[in-house]
């Protein structure tokens, strides 16, 4: 038996102990306030049976009535609905705060792997299953939560009543003990032939939505072409197949809810044909009747709420199941022991035998990469599209771990610096430019202490002071999600701006920048490189322009260094790097 | 003339005036709504036969003058287990006749919303976040899916029931029923003010859900900025900041939601102490009996009990309604940019055949009513089978010629004219899109590439092609070697977004794309983005072989494409400043050659370039 029990309740049934593990304050108080509701709610009709037979039946028996028996009556109705609104206001408010709290926890453990863990792991996972394991993941998990109490209440009150139906009379207890099993069988029976389902419609509404999203990204080509008839027809396809499966949802709902609410009906009539039996032969009185008749209604509420938590289980389950591997991925990056050397204003690098290959690609990316940087000197490191310049540059900055080989910074390994000594010497402006939705002045400094001059002085630098000061609040001024408000080049000078204002020892720029205009991307370097102590730059370039700034050529091919020299001496003897750096330049953007 | 947002005239608009709204909009809704609503008054039979089976087995069954009459017992309990099964039966019928009519109706509604968006003007289009457009046609109307499966099956029976308890309690007392009425009118009112709240509370709820996405957003979209520049630290405690201020607001809308549902319960307390004590003073006045009023006790019961669950199921209704206005204001949108088709068959006129030109009769464009002219008053005409490069600063109005060419926008002043000297002149908008789409296309700067084949992307414009044609089109354009390079040809899938492809790579399939087309007058918007060199070279001739022998205007951001255009026309400020062809215009004093200077001087450092 135990082997054909269905795995969903058995595995529903642990997560609804993990929640409650969790929460136990929150969760022993909604019971609490459940069980107060569950109180009232029978002294309620015990106090409508009291007044009946203390003030109502008097009242008409004698033709007379008092202010006191009235106003007696009243304050117990109104105190008995006031205890009870207590019992409400409590449970779904300590149920409300449970759920709540368990999905901001588990947003926050979410979060926290995100980013504690490597690159690489962000690299294999798409952005949109990240994002939704932290939300809608999430708020699925827990969701349940929210009727649970409400639920367990009600467990209570069906053993009490069990109890109470045997110590009454054992027969009619039979009653009981069919209908409660077989209102948790539905139930069972509810959440195994629902789940599919559901999953089918979740799976068609993402479906309709990737239909959507593509759709309307590509309003311009649909417009111009004159597509929209057969884009239509594309969506409602698949839209009519969603509707499908929704009244497919709808019709298995659509049974269950009348079941629910006929068993325990059907229950209060048998219990009635077999205790007025009873009744008749003398074994039980009419009162006893009465009242176990009257539980059995008031039970019909709260074994509903059973049924809202486990019809909710399949999916709190599908949500934690996509939750659980993030929050149980390893391979955080280990730090070392050692602090940076820190000598002079430049950072010496070197780069020794370096391969990599990221986890699913067929041949590493970079195989046996050796070269060096003399402190205070600038690199530009070229090579054709996928030749690994962006792996090589995250690789300077410790973005990602070597699979082989060593980088060192002034001869220590990377590897062996301790957390936070890597983004104290080096400063790395990436391809894609990113800024955080914060103020101009959040996005430079990043939080660390930097006064408004050095603020405004780094803005100069990297040419983005006459924009900033133009913006209606200056360096207060919000720049939107991901910058939004900003162009491509502003966005790019302010990520250049929060590299230049921490005076790094090592300036690592992925194609840093492209949207900016070439004399002032000149300006930039000379600023960084200029003075008596000039900083190590390490740069990917396609522009002869900046390519002429660096000391040093390294040319990347196929993951693999194949020269070194100067600009004008690979230009004489390297045919693949003159013909690419000429191809750059004739398809120069020019305005 | 154009708004370029959504009209937000309806956001203070009533529930019902959005329901009327929609149903009139969507008359679907409707249908079978009789028969449904005559089950659901069944169904509550179900909930009042229960209490009475109790009354009456014990009044009639065991207080009987001969001692307890079994015969009567049976017979009432099978009666009422009748009446349960059939009432069951009812409500699975109401709940899948439900359930088909509005998924149907939604589903015709997300599918209209839908085309709309694509109907509307690019402005219209531009001016909404293109997630928001996206919600309309899913979340949007999965919400009101969502609602309608279980709020609108409570919400027909509570209704149900509430329409037979008041019935039958002022057959009881009229009196007694009034009283009760009266009580809940202030609950009525206390709703209505709770709604308004609870809308406020969730729509606190849904912008803090907003910001928690922005924040897990920067932590797994930036995390190579965050790792690089070692600020976990202040990332995690941003990310925190925004979750504690979702959990607040969540609890702040459980607190309204939780005084919403006790009122109701606060509410019935005290109509049953009125009717208790006006109860009580009525039978001392003989106007009812002891019978009646203990009764009548019972029936306040069945009243509350659905005017609860009604408040409830009007607290999710403000959510629905709410997504059901926005799907709404989205239909409600005039398109700006109209087909003259459908708008005015009438004045449809066909293009010449053969080559286009183009005329600028005196048109003047603004993006918003009050905001300088992107057009000012140009006037021009650009004959068949030219080549021409518009360059200029952006923002200067290049991009806006080309929108008024392709129609996708009208000019505010003026008319914007294809055809020929020999053909005649027809004014774009009397041009139906189905005949204008073919003749005209335009290939924008990011050339869109679906999640499909190299093939289907190409033949998007012409459906019918087999994949044989779209490789003789490769041909054409002498992408052979680069199709052959590619694993599985013209049927390699290209990815979402076509991101397994180089950007260069797209641009290719883009230009694929437009030449099966077959246009007439081609429109290109040339991308900014440098591309790796072998790329390059073919994107060259293939763009070559495209445009030979058409009508061509290209949106120029390298000076490479002008020296090549058999014209350049250098846009400042809204107008024409410059027209020529480069060697004419390097060699003038003015824009022009001011752009080429700047282009040579960022090459410099370098050996003259080869071109």
């Amino acid at each position: 038996m135990a082997r054909r029990r269905d795995p969903v309740v058995r595995r529903g049934l642990r997560h609804v102990g993990r929640s409650v593990v969790e929460q136990p304050g929150m969760f022993s108080l909604a019971v609490a306030a459940s069980s107060v509701y569950g109180a009232m709610t029978v002294a309620s009709a015990y106090v409508i049976g009291e007044i009946t037979d203390r003030v109502l039946l008097p009242s008409f028996a004698e033709g007379a009535t008092t202010a006191a028996a009235l106003t007696l009556a009243s304050v117990a109705i109104i105190g008995v609905a006031l205890l009870k609104i207590v019992g409400i206001l409590g449970r779904r408010l300590f149920a409300g705060i449970m759920s709540y709290r368990l999905q901001a926890d588990y947003r926050r453990r979410v979060t926290r792997q995100y980013l504690r863990l490597p690159l690489s792991w962000h690299q294999r996972h798409p952005t949109g299953q990240l994002l939704s394991n932290a939300n809608s993941d999430v708020e699925a998990a827990w969701f349940f939560v929210a009727p649970l109490p409400f639920a367990v209440g009600a467990l209570v009150m069906i053993a009490i009543t069990v109890v109470a139906l045997v110590l009454t009379d054992p027969l009619i207890a039979l009653v009981g003990l069919v209908v409660f099993p077989l209102v948790f069988v539905v139930n069972v029976v509810y959440s195994q032939v629902m789940s599919p389902r559901m999953q089918r419609a979740q799976q068609l509404r993402a479906e309709v939505s990737e239909i959507a999203h593509e759709s309307f990204d590509a309003a311009l080509v649909v417009k111009t072409l004159g597509r929209e008839a057969a884009e239509t027809d594309r969506f409602r396809a698949r839209a009519e197949e969603l509707r499908d499966g929704l009244v497919a949802v709808g019709r298995v709902r659509g049974l269950f809810d009348p079941m629910m609410e006929a068993l325990p009906n059907l229950g209060t009539l048998a219990v009635l044909l077999i205790g007025a039996g009873r009744v008749a032969d003398g074994s039980t009185d009419a009162g006893s009747l009465v009242s176990i008749a009257y539980l059995f209604t008031l039970l019909a509420l709260p074994i509903r709420a059973i049924g809202w938590v486990l019809a909710d289980l399949p999916r709190a389950l599908a949500g934690f199941d996509r939750v659980t591997p993030v929050l149980e991925a390893t391979g955080e990056t280990p730090y070392g022991p050692d602090l940076a050397v820190a000598v002079g204003a430049g950072a010496a690098l070197g780069v020794e035998g370096v391969d990599f290959a990221f986890s699913d690609a067929a041949s590493p990316t970079l195989r046996g990469v050796t070269f060096d940087v003399p402190a205070g000197t600038t690199v530009a490191v070229v090579g054709p599209t996928g030749s690994g310049k962006s792996t090589l540059a995250g690789l300077l900055v410790r973005l990602v771990d070597p699979a082989d080989g060593t980088v060192l910074i002034d001869g220590v390994d990377l590897r062996r610096l301790r957390e936070g000594e890597v983004s104290g010497q080096a400063a790395f402006v990436a391809q894609g430019t990113f800024l955080f939705d914060d103020t101009v002045r959040g996005n430079v400094t990043l939080g660390a202490p930097f006064s408004d001059d050095e603020v405004w002085a780094a803005l100069r630098v990297a040419a983005a002071d006459r924009f900033v000061a133009a913006l209606p609040e200056g360096l207060d001024t919000r720049v939107g999600e991901r910058g939004a408000t900003l162009s491509g080049g502003q966005r790019q000078r302010l990520a250049l701006a929060r590299a230049v204002v921490r005076r790094p020892r090592l300036l690592v720029l992925d194609d840093a920048t492209s949207a900016v205009d070439p004399s002032i991307e000149a300006h930039i370097l000379d600023a960084l490189r200029g003075g008596d102590d000039p900083a190590t730059v390490v740069v990917v370039a396609y522009r002869q322009a900046t390519i002429a700034l660096a000391d040093e050529v390294v040319w990347l091919e196929r993951g693999q260094v194949l020269a070194r020299g100067s600009h004008e001496q690979l230009l004489a003897e390297v045919p693949g790097y003159a013909a690419l750096v000429r191809a750059y330049s004739q398809a120069e953007v020019a305005v | 003339m154009s708004e370029p947002v959504l009209p937000a005239d309806h956001r203070r608009e009533g529930a019902f005036a959005t329901l009327r709204r929609g149903l009139r909009m969507m008359p679907e809704f409707r249908r079978g709504l009789p028969l449904t609503f005559a089950l659901a008054l069944l169904a509550t039979a179900g909930r009042v036969v229960v209490p009475i089976a109790v009354q009456q087995v014990i009044d009639r069954g065991l207080a009987a003058p001969g001692g307890p009459d079994m015969g009567l017992v049976t017979r009432l309990v099978l009666l009422c287990a009748v009446v349960v099964l059939i009432t069951a039966v009812a409500v699975y019928r109401m709940n899948v006749r439900l359930f088909r009519t509005t998924e149907t109706a939604l589903a015709r509604l997300r599918v209209r919303a839908f085309r709309h968006v694509h109907d509307l003007s690019v402005l219209h289009q531009q001016g909404e976040r293109r997630g928001s457009l996206v919600s309309r046609v899913t979340s949007d109307v999965d919400q009101l899916s969502t609602f309608m499966q279980w709020g609108g099956v409570l919400g027909l029976v509570s209704v149900g029931q509430l329409v037979v308890a008041t019935v039958v309690m002022s057959l009881y007392s009229w009196q007694l029923t009034l009283l009760v009425l009266v009580c809940f009118v202030p609950l009525a009112i206390a709703v209505r003010w709770f709604a308004q709240r609870l809308a406020t509370a969730y729509g606190v709820v849904r912008e803090r859900v907003g910001d928690v996405l922005g924040a897990v957003a920067e932590s797994v979209v930036g995390a190579p900025t965050v790792r690089a520049y070692g600020v976990g630290g202040r990332t995690a405690a941003r990310i925190d900041a925004a979750i504690d201020r979702q959990y607040r607001a969540q609890v702040d809308a459980q607190k309204v939601t939780a005084a919403v549902f006790v009122s109701g319960e606060f509410v019935a307390a005290i109509a049953n102490a009125a009717v208790v004590v006006v109860g009580v003073l009525l039978g001392l006045a003989g106007e009812i009996s002891v019978g009646t009023l203990v009764a009548f006790l019972f029936l306040v019961t069945l009243f509350v009990a659905p005017v609860q669950t009604a408040s409830e199921v009007l607290n999710e209704a403000q959510n629905a309604v709410a997504g059901f206005r926005r799907v709404l204001d989205v239909i409600d949108t005039e398109p700006d940019v109209r087909d003259p088709e459908v708008a005015d068959p009438e004045r449809v006129r066909d293009l010449p055949s053969g080559p286009l030109g183009v005329r600028f009769d005196d048109v003047s464009f603004r993006y918003t009513p009050g905001a300088r002219l992107a057009l000012d008053h140009v006037a021009l005409t650009i004959e068949p089978r030219q080549r021409v490069a518009i360059v200029g600063e952006t923002g200067s109005g290049k991009t806006t010629f080309a929108k008024l060419v392709t129609r996708l926008m009208d000019p505010e002043e003026g008319r914007v004219l294809l055809g020929s000297d020999a053909g005649g002149w027809v004014p774009l908008e009397e041009v139906a899109f189905s005949s204008l789409r073919g003749r005209v296309v335009m290939v924008p700067q990011d050339g869109f590439l679906f999640d499909a084949t190299v093939a289907d992307n190409v033949r998007y414009g012409r459906p019918g092609m087999t994949d044989a044609d779209v490789t003789a089109a490769f041909d054409d354009l002498g992408l052979e070697a680069w199709v052959a390079g590619l694993a599985d040809g013209v049927r390699t899938p290209v990815g979402q977004r076509g991101e397994s492809l180089s950007s260069g790579e797209r641009q290719l399939v883009a230009v694929a794309r437009a030449y099966v087309a077959d246009p007439d007058l081609l429109v290109l918007d040339e991308a900014t983005s440098a591309v790796d060199p072998a790329t390059e070279q073919r994107l060259t001739r293939a763009l070559d072989r495209l445009t030979d022998g058409r009508t061509t205007l290209t949106i120029a951001h390298r000076l490479s494409t002008a020296e090549r255009a058999d014209e350049v026309l250098v846009v400042d400020a809204g107008r024409v400043v410059q027209r020529g062809t480069h060697a004419e215009l390097v060699d003038a004093d003015g824009p022009y050659a001011r752009l080429h200077a700047s282009w040579r001087r960022s090459s410099a450092g370098s050996p003259a370039p080869a071109a």
